[in-house]
Formats: structure tokens, sequence, C-alpha cells
């Protein structure tokens, strides 16, 4: 068995839950935020065979579904100006925004949209198009955020005058202390995402342990690495002994990334943010730097975020922050499914109400 | 889309690696990996980039330590 393929060992997951059922006494909910960690749950199976003390909530970690219906509106804006040709990631295609209208259909009514894998195609896509401007569409966590950066800066060094990029970048961090700070949410645990953390470290979520004393695990996505976390938050929350652990360390160096965290931050300045369902957070988002300002499709297109009211039914927000399961939503499985999304919980594979959807068990 | 996989590299020119896991192939850049990586060496690959290198080591210590937690030799 090579050093890898050990941690999807089915002996070992044996055995691991085995030990989860004998040492999960009392009742835990833990949160996994992000959209990997939920597929992985679902898609091993690991969800119907965890003991019924420990329960699954699948939290803000999709960053499609947290993209707020303002920042929908922003980009179909944008998307309808005959000069520019928007590049996206491929999951933001059906996100909706304001009256049920997303990004396919304004690309069937003509809008030039282009779906790329890599930042980088976007740069490749604006050096073919020199009499457009490219405007790539920036959404994702702190995994994310550094392949924009480093996109944005080459195209500096290329002097390409014809791109742009449309920051909606998101920060884990905040939003965990807002979810904590709400008294209705219930939450034991955190799994702490494994590629964000392989790039912002450890440090960023110790206030987890030492403010509200919650017990968490950077962890990978095989499940020996999920039951092993869980495992290892049980035994935390028995001792009550709160920390935040990295047990993904074959990925995740203490400290991070620094050469991914010093073009995120040469390149972008935090900003307050808005997510879906939880509103405005301090400090939560990614804005161009002002000595990028150049690149900035906000600035130099002068659009801006406007107020737009939540999808009407859709109870998204309450999924993302662990009020409800998904399966409590009126319009579950009924009017949304991910043939037809109402809500971005459904549209992206790893939104939780897709995961839910596609590997419920008792359905 | 926040997926991100391991993959081998099987070539690396400048800045910019040819990578492959389970007969895809795919182009990364280099630009934001903190430690330059070597053909063979398994990468975190995320968006057209590669993010961080695979510790093999580190990862036989790793089920090691489960291992040790459960009182297990299984390896």
């Amino acid at each position: 068995m090579s050093s890898f393929e050990a941690f999807k060992d089915p002996a070992l997951c044996r055995r691991l839950l085995e030990q989860l059922r004998e040492e999960a006494a009392t009742p835990i909910r833990f949160m996994e935020v992000c959209g990997t960690h939920t597929v992985a749950i679902f898609q091993s199976g690991l969800r119907s065979l965890l003991p019924d003390t420990i329960v699954h909530l699948t939290g803000p970690g999709c960053p499609v579904c947290v993209t707020h219906e303002s920042e929908v509106a922003a980009f179909l804006e944008l998307a309808a100006r005959d000069d520019v040709i928007v590049a996206t990631f491929g999951d933001l295609m059906r996100v909706p925004g304001p009256k049920g209208r997303n990004l396919k259909t304004a690309s069937a009514e003509g809008a030039a949209v282009e779906v790329v894998y890599s930042p980088f195609d976007a740069l490749a896509l604006a050096k073919d198009n020199p009499d457009r401007t490219v405007v790539f569409l920036g959404i994702g966590f702190e995994t994310t955020a550094p392949t924009v950066a480093a996109t944005i800066r080459l195209a500096r060094e290329q002097g390409l005058g014809n791109f742009l990029v449309m920051s909606f970048h998101k920060l884990v961090p905040p939003a965990l202390r807002a979810l904590l700070a709400d008294p209705e949410a219930r939450i034991d645990a955190f799994l702490l995402p494994g590629h964000v953390s392989a790039v912002i470290g450890a440090a960023p979520y110790q206030f987890l342990a030492d403010e509200y004393r919650i017990p968490s695990v950077i962890t990978g996505f095989e499940p020996v690495d999920i039951l092993q976390a869980l495992l290892h938050i049980v035994r935390m929350r028995r001792d009550d002994a709160p920390a935040v652990v990295n047990e993904y360390t074959r990925v995740v160096p203490q400290n991070g990334n620094p050469k991914a965290l010093a073009v995120m931050s040469e390149v972008f300045v935090p900003v307050d943010a808005l997510w879906r369902g939880i509103g405005v957070l301090p400090q939560s988002g990614l804005a161009l730097s002002e000595a990028y300002a150049a690149f900035d499709a906000f600035k130099v297109l002068r659009i801006d975020l406007k107020d737009h009211p939540p999808l009407p039914g859709c109870r998204c927000g309450e999924v993302l922050k662990g009020k409800i399961p998904p399966d409590r939503c009126p319009l579950f499985a009924k009017a949304c499914t991910p043939a037809n999304p109402v809500g971005p919980c459904m549209v992206s594979t790893e939104g939780g109400c897709a995961a839910y959807y596609k590997y419920r068990v008792d359905a | 889309m926040c997926l991100a996989v391991p993959m081998e590299i099987i070539a690396i020119a400048d800045n910019v690696a040819d990578v492959e896991i389970g007969g895809v192939k795919r182009q990364v850049r280099l630009d934001i990996i903190d430690e330059a990586p070597a053909v063979g060496d398994y990468v975190i690959v995320h968006a057209g980039f590669a993010l961080r290198r695979l510790d093999r080591e580190d990862a036989l210590e790793t089920i090691k330590l489960f291992q040790d937690g459960l009182n297990l030799e299984l390896l």
C-alpha cells in the first residue's frame, strides 16, 4: 500500500469507526466548511456510518453557494455589456440572481461568457481578443485567491491592458467567527478545510479554541483523515481540552504557504463582504489593492453592488449556517432539484443541498 | 470549484509543469508553490496552479500516529 493510499484503507476505517462508536457517548454537532469535505463525507458513505451521537452539519464552504444575490446581480450587469467577455469557473453559470436570471440565461441572450478552468486561461483569452475587455470573476476562498492574485500580477508584468478581475473572494476565518457569534447556531466542533489551510496555516483559527472553546481539526479528504479528525474532536471534547489540531501535515505546514500569502497580500486587501444568507461580515472578503486598481473591474467599469432581496422561499442561508438540514427547506427535492435549482446550494455539486439530494440514503 | 486534487509531476519547464493523474494530463503553473517540486513528486493542483507538494514521509508518519492512537499495527 502506498503512503497516500493508506488513507483510504478500509480496515483502518472500520477500526476508527468502532473506536468512534465506543467513545462518542455525548452528542456532538460538527460542521465542515469545505465543499470537498461535504462531497467526501457523503460520497464515501461515512455520513451513514457515523454513530447517531455525531451530527454532521455542512457549513458555508462552497464558494458558489455563499456568493450573494447582489454579487450575482453585479456580474449579470457586467455580462450585459457589449464590450466585455466574462470569463468564469463553470460552477457560477447557473447560480441564480435576481428574477431567477443567471449567466446561462445571459449567455443565451447573447452575452459573451466563457468558462475557464484556470484564471490563467482568462489571461490567454484577453491576449486572443485585444479589442474586448476580458473580466474574470474571482470567486473562491483562500485556496483560489492566490491563483487569481498570481494571474493579475502576470497580467501586469505582461502589460496586458484588457484584462480585469471582479473580485468576490471570501475568507474562511471571519465566517467561522460569525457562525459562532450567532446564538441560535449550535456548533460543537469544526473540521477545518485542508486546502484553505495549506495557504493560511493553522494560526488564523486559534480563536476557535481560545475564545469559543471549540475543538477543531485541519484534515484531508480521505475517509481515514475524516474519521481520525472526528475521533480527535470527540477526545478533545471529552477532556475539555479544545485546540486547533493539524492532522493534514502531509499538505498543510503550520505557517501555511508564504509564497501564496505574499502574492495575495500584494494584490488584494481585506474588505467587508456580503455572504448569501449571512449578510455583511467585516473584513471577510478581498478586493484589489490600490497598486492593482487598474485591474479592478468594479473601479474601471464603474459597477457597484446594489441591494437585492434574497430569493423567495429559498432557505439556503439557514442551511449554510447549519440551522436546518437541506430537507427541511420546503422547496427541497420539489421545486428545487439539481436539474432545476432554485438556490445556490442546489446548483453547485459541492453545495449542501446538492450533496444531500444526490447521496441521501433515506430517499 | 474548490476542488483541489493531487497530481504527479511528469515534466517541468520554467514555471510550468506537466502533471498527470489516472491518465488525465494537464499543465499547471508553479507561481505560488512554496517549495520547488521535482519530477515524480505529487502536488496539490487547484485552478491550474500547483499549490503544495505532498510529503510522502509525512504521510507515512501520520498513518503511524493514527494507528498508535488505536494501538494498531495494520501496515
